[in-house]
């Protein structure tokens, strides 16, 4: 594994990238009602096409995008409050890329800031469902984030193209491709008692955090108990054994 | 473009870029210690429980455990295709019918 992306012939290198490519057209199909929303979104609340442009090209963050749009439209535009929610509401990829870090590490800094700027949800989700069935793959998580990047970008785009014509892309279902597809990462995961005690405390942990946590801190909250309870659960087993 | 946008832009994209890049430079110099690793490893479950859950059980921000939401409805029979076919081209393809059909029979 630690030879990825240098000793492998580049054949194999571009075949696992457009490999990545095509495991994610499924997910990114729930993305583009998203991006198309963020567009239309931007330009109801008095932003420019270039301004919702570059936010889309430079931020990369549907969540903290929608967030940072809605407060532009409600006038709030302190630049501390704006860029302080956008870091809170993205604290959970420190998370995410904790996870991975022992995969990227190894890889040259440059492709490991590439790579980073990359990681969304679903692009996270697809990078560890590939590690958890056959291993990592730096080319694959780049052609899953290269999907991804292009059409947050191009769907952004299109909502400003289309603002006026159509509304609330969102209602039109295409959203739950998103909680279907990590349902089917998150099934084969539950093979052992820690899992499936792992992905009910989470689950717990997410509602009631959904509940009465601000903004996005559920995940966090989720994830963090995940891994303890997971981590303390691992080391009783080992205890016993 | 106006100054004040583009400086917010420019902000939300350094703090956002930190956060996805600060923990591979944190571990860079160290590697990933073991005990961390450990922990580390249920983040995936615990992510995706946490992206799927709410959106099933709360799609409009409030709990919502009742036949009118279709969420809930297309993620169990996506749940139930999953254990049964194993396959996730067929789960979702029968999660997405069952959510575009629940939302135009408008039941």
């Amino acid at each position: 594994m630690e030879n990825i992306g240098k000793e492998f012939p580049c054949a194999q290198v571009s075949s696992e990238f457009w490999i990545g490519v095509r495991d994610s057209i499924p997910l990114v199909v729930g993305v583009i009602p998203f991006g198309i929303t963020c567009g239309i979104m931007a330009l109801a609340a008095g932003l420019t096409s270039g301004e919702v442009l570059l936010m889309s090209i430079c931020v990369f963050a549907g969540a903290s995008q929608f967030i940072a749009i809605t407060m532009l439209g409600a006038g709030i535009n302190g630049w501390g409050l704006i860029v302080v929610t956008t870091l809170l509401v993205n604290l959970r990829h420190l998370l995410m890329g904790a996870s991975l870090a022992p995969y990227i590490i190894r890889l040259p800094v440059a492709l490991q800031a590439l790579l980073s700027f990359g990681m969304v949800d679903e692009t996270y989700a697809i990078t560890i469902d590939r590690i958890y069935k056959k291993g990592y793959s730096a080319s694959y998580q780049l052609g899953a984030n290269a999907l991804f990047y292009s059409a947050w970008v191009l769907s952004t785009a299109v909502g400003v193209l289309l603002s006026g014509y159509i509304s609330d892309p969102l209602a039109w279902g295409l959203d739950f491709a998103m909680p279907a597809i990590f349902l089917t990462m998150l099934i084969p995961r539950l093979v052992s008692p820690t899992a499936v005690v792992v992905c009910g405390v989470a689950a717990m942990v997410a509602i009631v955090g959904m509940l009465y946590l601000p903004g996005q801190w559920y995940i966090i909250a989720a994830c963090v108990s995940a891994a303890a309870v997971g981590g303390l659960m691992e080391k009783e087993v080992k205890h016993a054994n | 473009m106006r100054t004040e946008i583009f400086f917010i832009i420019m902000g939300m994209a350094a703090v956002t870029f930190f956060t996805r890049f600060a923990s591979a430079v944190l571990f860079r110099q160290t590697g990933v210690p073991t005990w961390f690793e450990r922990w580390m490893k249920h983040v995936p479950t615990g992510i995706l429980t946490a992206l799927i859950m709410p959106a099933l059980l709360l799609p409009k921000g409030y709990l919502d455990i009742s036949i009118h939401n279709h969420y809930l409805l297309a993620g169990i029979v996506a749940t139930v295709a999953m254990y049964r076919f194993r396959n996730a081209i067929v789960t979702m393809s029968l999660g997405l019918v069952a959510m575009l059909s629940l939302r135009w029979l408008g039941v």
